[in-house]
């Protein structure tokens, strides 16, 4: 006889399994088919867990959705179809989840399936033509409210979905995922300016700080810090954390301050996946150089399989 | 000589209008971009002050933050000027409006040559900018009924709508109960008894040019030239049978009139219209030539880049190949507006 019964299974899954099962599957993907977004994996598997895991208030499902295939584009004869599907019915006390890099979308789609949220057979339609399954996440695709493939508009979007869900007296959050790219885009500081005037405290945005882009370490393309820094005289409150620790980020997330609330969480590229230091400084984006590195990328994802380790201490 | 026309003039019409209009419509918010007053909504903005949002020169933000206050249900009624809506914000205006299809309204101030602000100021470019874009409903007005009836045509459409819009004094053309028609253009002469009669010449007008044209028809007429003119307000879509009618009954020669480029405007428009139906009517086409204007008055503009009356009579000369000995003082007289009367609140 035992005196406590077997602790419940969790409906959604702990956020360091989350970020693991994140990790593990776009790597998995990125194997099957020789590269893609894999360093963005890397950064930010703990902040989507965290989010999707944790801190968003949203509907649940009742299970996991299928895409849908692609119809038509918005337009006269075509209404608009939202992968805020995948977050589910809105409320008025609910949170919303704008994510702004859309080529985070694989990263994203791993989330939603760890999540719960999104079928995972959802990934063998990853850009494929007819799927709304798409390589940068448009607006149809699973996750996505918003377009915002061309980087920094989402933020300004979100304010305007804030200042409209106020002047209807709803008190859900609104929450923002960015990359630290997007700060070098002026429009950035528009929105930011906008949402201080406006005290649309209700929007809190996590920031990817992985310090990586297209061309390169961000230092060698343009430099955006001092963030805090700047985020701050601009009137915006701020909490620069670890980003791979999930205790901190979501205290930072939860947080308060009567101002609109950026998390800037610090992040490694190449976390859960050592083997990406050897392709420093370039990591945006994976195309294996040969059988040679994919075969020990083979083996390390094979480890991580026999071993059960999640692999974000490594 | 042609009978000198009264032509009434109504001072800022929006002003008032855009007052009442709005008083039952609490999804209608303004967004504007430092340019409250020079866009006639700086009395809205007192009377609405719960629904008017001061975004300051940040049209980019402004955009993006229409497209998301659109998406929850409310309709944004950007006023700005022209130029700040489509071309520093041009990929906003796509990705965070036009795509999406939402109910966003572009209160374009300034069209054209219609301000001495120099190139930075003229929208000049405008329309081919946005009849290239997907989604998209153009709303050209005319007259001070146009800018009042503009606004129940905007907020019936399902998508967003650009509105080349007119202020200060601006003469009243049409009787105020004939209202902007969506995607129907205004039968200002006939040649014959409809639409389908033939016309030695087919002039289609827009905007501030279709006054200019006024001036001038009569005078065609006199030298026996029969006209049909008509008035076009609604640039896109540009499928209105009544125009594709007009253009199949030219039997000299058709005309375009636009205070604008004449590549992607009107001109285009109806140059597109007529190859895909078959006509093969000579067009010619008035408008700014594949140049950027300058800083100076209207009237001024108006005559360097050959947009006045006059130039309507030497392009229907040039087109029908007649000598039809008219001169200027047989058109009817150029109304003059003061570049910086009080119907003015700035210079620009």
């Amino acid at each position: 006889m035992t005196l406590y019964p077997e602790p419940m299974a969790d409906p959604v899954p702990n956020p360091r399994s989350m970020a693991a099962g994140i990790r593990r599957r776009v790597l998995a993907h990125v194997l099957a088919n020789n590269g893609g977004y894999l360093s963005q994996a890397c950064s930010a598997a703990e902040l989507l867990a965290v989010l999707y895991g944790r801190v968003l208030n949203l509907s649940p499902l009742p299970a996991p959705l299928h895409p849908p295939a692609f119809e038509a584009v918005p337009g006269p004869d075509a209404p608009r179809v939202s992968g805020g599907l995948f977050h589910g019915e809105p409320g008025p006390d609910l949170d919303r989840f704008i994510i702004s890099p859309a080529h985070y979308a694989l990263v994203v789609y791993a989330a939603l399936i760890e999540a719960g949220r999104l079928d995972e057979a959802a990934l063998d339609q990853f850009n494929k033509d007819g799927s709304t399954v798409e390589m940068i996440g448009a607006e149809h695709s699973p996750g996505f409210e918003t377009t915002t493939g061309s980087l920094a508009q989402a933020l300004s979007t979100a304010g305007g979905i804030a200042l409209g869900r106020r002047m209807k007296d709803e008190t859900g959050r609104t929450f923002v995922f960015m990359s630290d790219g997007e700060f070098q885009e002026g429009q950035t500081w528009e929105a930011l300016q906008a949402l201080v005037y406006y005290r649309l405290d209700t929007v809190r945005v996590i920031v990817d700080v992985n310090r990586a882009q297209c061309d390169g370490p961000m230092d060698s393309v343009m430099t955006i810090e001092p963030l805090a820094t700047k985020l701050k005289a601009f009137g915006a409150s701020v909490d620069s954390v670890d980003g791979h620790d999930i205790a901190a980020l979501t205290r930072a997330l939860e947080r308060s301050t009567g101002r609109p609330h950026f998390v800037l969480a610090y992040t490694d590229p190449t976390r859960g996946v050592p083997l990406m230091n050897e392709r420093r400084p370039v990591l945006h984006y994976l195309r294996f150089t040969g059988d040679d590195e994919r075969s020990r990328y083979q083996d390390y994802y094979d480890d991580l399989l026999a071993t059960g380790a999640d692999g974000a201490d490594r | 000589m042609s009978a000198a026309r009264e032509v009434p003039i109504v001072t800022r019409p929006h002003v008032e209008n855009f007052i009442r209009w709005s008083a039952d419509k609490p999804e209608v918010v303004v967004l504007s971009a430092d340019l409250t007053n020079s866009c006639e909504v700086g009395k809205w903005r007192d009377t609405y002050p719960e629904r008017f949002f001061s975004m300051g020169m940040a049209e980019q933000n402004m955009l993006s933050f229409a497209g998301g206050l659109a998406r929850e249900g409310f309709e944004p009624w950007l006023h700005t000027f022209a130029v700040f809506l489509y071309r520093r914000p041009l990929d906003q205006l796509q990705m965070s409006v036009a795509y999406p299809n939402l109910r966003v309204r572009l209160v374009g101030f300034l069209p054209g040559i219609t301000t001495p602000g120099g190139v930075t100021h003229q929208a000049i470019d405008d329309i081919a900018v946005m009849r290239a874009i997907p989604n998209m409903t153009i709303l050209e007005t005319g007259d001070a009924t146009e800018v009042e009836s503009v606004l129940d045509v905007a907020h019936a459409i399902d998508g967003p709508v650009y509105i080349r819009m007119l202020r200060g004094e601006v003469p009243r053309l049409f009787p105020q109960d004939e209202r902007f028609t969506f995607n129907r253009a205004r039968a200002l002469s006939l040649a014959g008894n409809t639409i389908h009669d033939p016309a030695d010449l087919v002039v289609l007008t827009s905007g501030i040019l279709t006054e200019e044209a006024l001036r001038a028809v009569p005078a065609l007429q006199s030298a026996g030239v029969s006209v049909t003119h008509l008035h076009v307000s609604t640039l896109k879509p540009f499928t209105d049978p009544t125009i594709i009618h007009a253009l199949q009954a030219a039997t000299g020669a058709i005309v375009t009139m636009e205070n604008h480029l004449i590549t992607g405007g009107l001109g285009s428009a109806v140059a597109e219209t007529m190859a895909e139906a078959g006509i093969s009517t000579p067009l010619h086409r008035i408008g700014l030539p594949d140049t950027y204007a300058h800083g100076a008055s209207q009237a001024h503009l108006l005559a360097e880049y050959h947009l006045d009356a006059f130039s309507l009579v030497r392009t229907a000369e040039i087109a029908l190949d007649r000598e039809l000995a008219i001169d200027a003082v047989d058109l009817a007289p150029v109304r003059v507006a003061a570049t910086h009367s009080s119907a003015k609140v700035e210079a620009l």
